[in-house]
């Protein structure tokens, strides 16, 4: 049955009006962050005024003593340092679970399910207290250790484990008399690897994401990611930080757009959604 | 002597050792080892040190000159967060917003990725792409580029509608706005990509049995990605009881949002301002039970529906 030209025009308009809806802020920001200070108001609000952004960064980068660039370098710290491991202890402990039948997995695994209901934001203060009686508070491993654990990262790589990975290659590789922990790296860790960049992707994200861990643990401004202290320049509101805040928004946010551009073939939600059975 | 005996004659019978057992076990052990320890220490004892927390005050006798007590408390702090004004009027917030807010962003991700996998759709890949940009930018920074856009003067929206963005009324909606501007997307990836797993075998019947798109959507595609729209309600409801980031934002901007808006945002200012961490961590609990309740029932209640044969 072939679409009419009714219906192909209206599904698309459609689409073009929810497209216009979702790029709306991503362009607004991009025409924003080129203007000066005044021209944000005197000039049309979704096009160009005098192009100023070189005059932007540089004054971004310098602000306050240059802490922006810090915050940057803190992001891509906690992000990706926190995802690696994160993916890395997830993808083990998602192996253990599929691949051995030890006594108390089923409950092992119902643990962690559980914990995936449970919002993590509602540990801050706890961990808060906790943090402080391990020396951890106001330290970058306050951020990046609670960052790697990730119960949902757990379940999709027991997923990802028991659709990618045959046990009979398991016990071909036994029989050649490999151990656990090379037929894990060399061979499940290779079926599993592209799967393991999705959850790397999810788990970079979610910390990228995450506001309320680094606002509870760090107090030095030089040791936040970028998300506090642009909530902080904000709250300043003035004429000055505005613009700062603005462009500062832009540049934090355009690589990570790119990046999902780039890696769109990485981002496969599918292994996610058809295997959950409730 | 015998015992030694007896372990050689075992020895001798018993067949050869299999790898699953004892070395298995051990493997399993050293591959969870990571995760557990992470697992415990930063999930397990917080959750721990939150409910012990809980069921103790801080007490200053007399005239509140004496040194400070710690004493047990029972449920006291459990019945003082349900006589809670600010806990309760936050709630009633997050119940209003979830109702609002979660139908319209699950629908419109549903309707986009429906018309994605459907045969009318041109650009599917620019759009797709599109829709889903949104996931890469933080809440917190979605909510700072959103409040600029609720700005008189300085936004091109604020000055074409007859309401203030910012005004008690009003804010609560203008949070479930960039909220579904964040999630719509990844939301219609997750149904999107259940859609695509559907063998198209079951298109083709419907079509010979006289469906046409509508239809088909209706009662085949659907039903099928039901367990990816358990997944995403379950993920709303959660987001939504853990709602900080925006309302925090809007906090420093407008006097609109108080610094007790949502129960989150209440059990913060209990802990840290207040200095009461035992209330404090008693809502967060209670926050946590709550978002599990709530997505067991509605788990429970999709499975009951489609027993029933109600879509979806």
């Amino acid at each position: 049955m072939k679409p009419t030209l009714r219906s192909r025009t209206l599904t698309t308009a459609f689409m073009f009006v929810v497209a216009v809806y979702v790029l709306l802020p991503v362009w607004w920001l991009l025409v924003s962050a080129t203007k000066s200070g005044g021209d944000l108001f005197d000039t049309p609000a979704l096009w160009f005024g005098e192009i100023n952004l070189g005059t932007n960064v540089g004054r971004l980068m310098e602000q306050d003593g240059g802490v922006y660039p810090r915050w940057l370098i803190n992001t891509v710290i906690y992000s990706v340092g926190g995802a690696v491991g994160a993916t890395v202890v997830s993808a083990m402990a998602g192996y253990a679970l599929s691949k051995y039948p030890f006594r108390g997995r089923g409950a092992v695994f119902a643990v962690i399910m559980f914990a995936v209901l449970i919002p993590v934001p509602l540990l801050g203060l706890p961990l808060y207290l906790l943090l402080t009686q391990l020396g951890l508070l106001n330290t970058m491993w306050g951020v990046l250790l609670p960052s790697m654990v990730s119960p949902f990262g757990v379940y999709l790589a027991r997923v990802y484990a028991d659709a990618a990975v045959p046990t009979d290659l398991l016990e071909a590789g036994r029989l050649d008399g490999a151990g656990e922990l090379r037929i894990f790296f060399t061979v499940a860790v290779r079926l599993m690897a592209p799967a393991l960049v999705t959850l790397f992707l999810f788990q970079f994200v979610a910390i990228w994401n995450n506001f309320f861990l680094p606002m509870i643990v760090l107090n030095d401004e030089k040791l936040w990611p970028v998300t506090l202290g642009l909530v902080k320049w904000n709250s300043l509101r003035t004429g000055f930080y505005r613009d700062m805040v603005i462009t500062g928004a832009f540049v934090s946010v355009i690589p990570v757009i790119l990046a999902f551009i780039g890696l769109q073939r990485f981002w496969k939600a599918d292994l996610a959604a058809g295997s959950v059975k409730v | 002597m015998a015992t030694i005996q007896l372990e050689a004659e075992q020895r001798r019978t018993a067949p050869p050792p299999r790898r699953r057992g004892p070395t298995g076990n051990r493997a399993a052990g050293i591959f969870l080892a990571p995760f557990a320890v992470l697992f415990v220490v930063f999930f397990l004892v917080p959750i721990a040190y939150a409910v012990n927390e809980s069921f103790y005050q801080v007490k200053r006798s007399g005239l509140g000159f004496g040194t400070p007590e710690r004493v047990f408390a029972g449920l006291d702090n459990f019945t003082a967060v349900f006589a809670d004004g600010s806990f309760m009027n936050g709630i009633g917030r997050l119940l209003l917003f979830g109702l609002v807010q979660v139908p319209i962003m699950l629908g419109l991700a549903l309707v986009l990725a429906l018309l994605l996998d459907s045969a009318s759709a041109r650009f599917k890949r620019v759009f797709r792409l599109t829709y889903f940009l949104p996931y890469a930018v933080p809440g917190v920074i979605a909510a700072i580029v959103w409040s600029f856009l609720y700005t008189p003067r300085i936004s091109p929206l604020a000055d074409l509608v007859p309401f203030d963005f910012l005004s008690d009324s009003v804010v609560l909606w203008s949070m479930a706005n960039i909220v579904t501007w964040t999630w719509v997307g990844f939301n219609m990836l997750v149904i999107y990509a259940a859609l695509q797993s559907i063998p198209t075998s079951l298109y083709e019947a419907a079509e010979l049995d006289g469906a046409g798109g509508w239809k088909t959507a209706w009662y085949v595609k659907v039903p099928l990605v039901r367990p990816s729209l358990v997944l995403t309600g379950v993920f709303s409801i959660i987001g939504t009881l853990q709602l900080f980031n925006e309302p925090m934002v809007l906090s420093r901007i407008t006097p609109a949002v108080g610094k007790d808006y949502t129960p989150l945002m209440r059990s913060l200012q209990v802990a840290l301002d207040n200095n009461d961490y035992g209330q404090g961590t008693a809502i967060a609990l209670m926050l946590a039970v709550f978002a599990a309740g709530l997505s067991y029932l509605f788990i429970r209640l999709s499975a009951w529906l489609t027993a029933r044969g109600v879509n979806p």
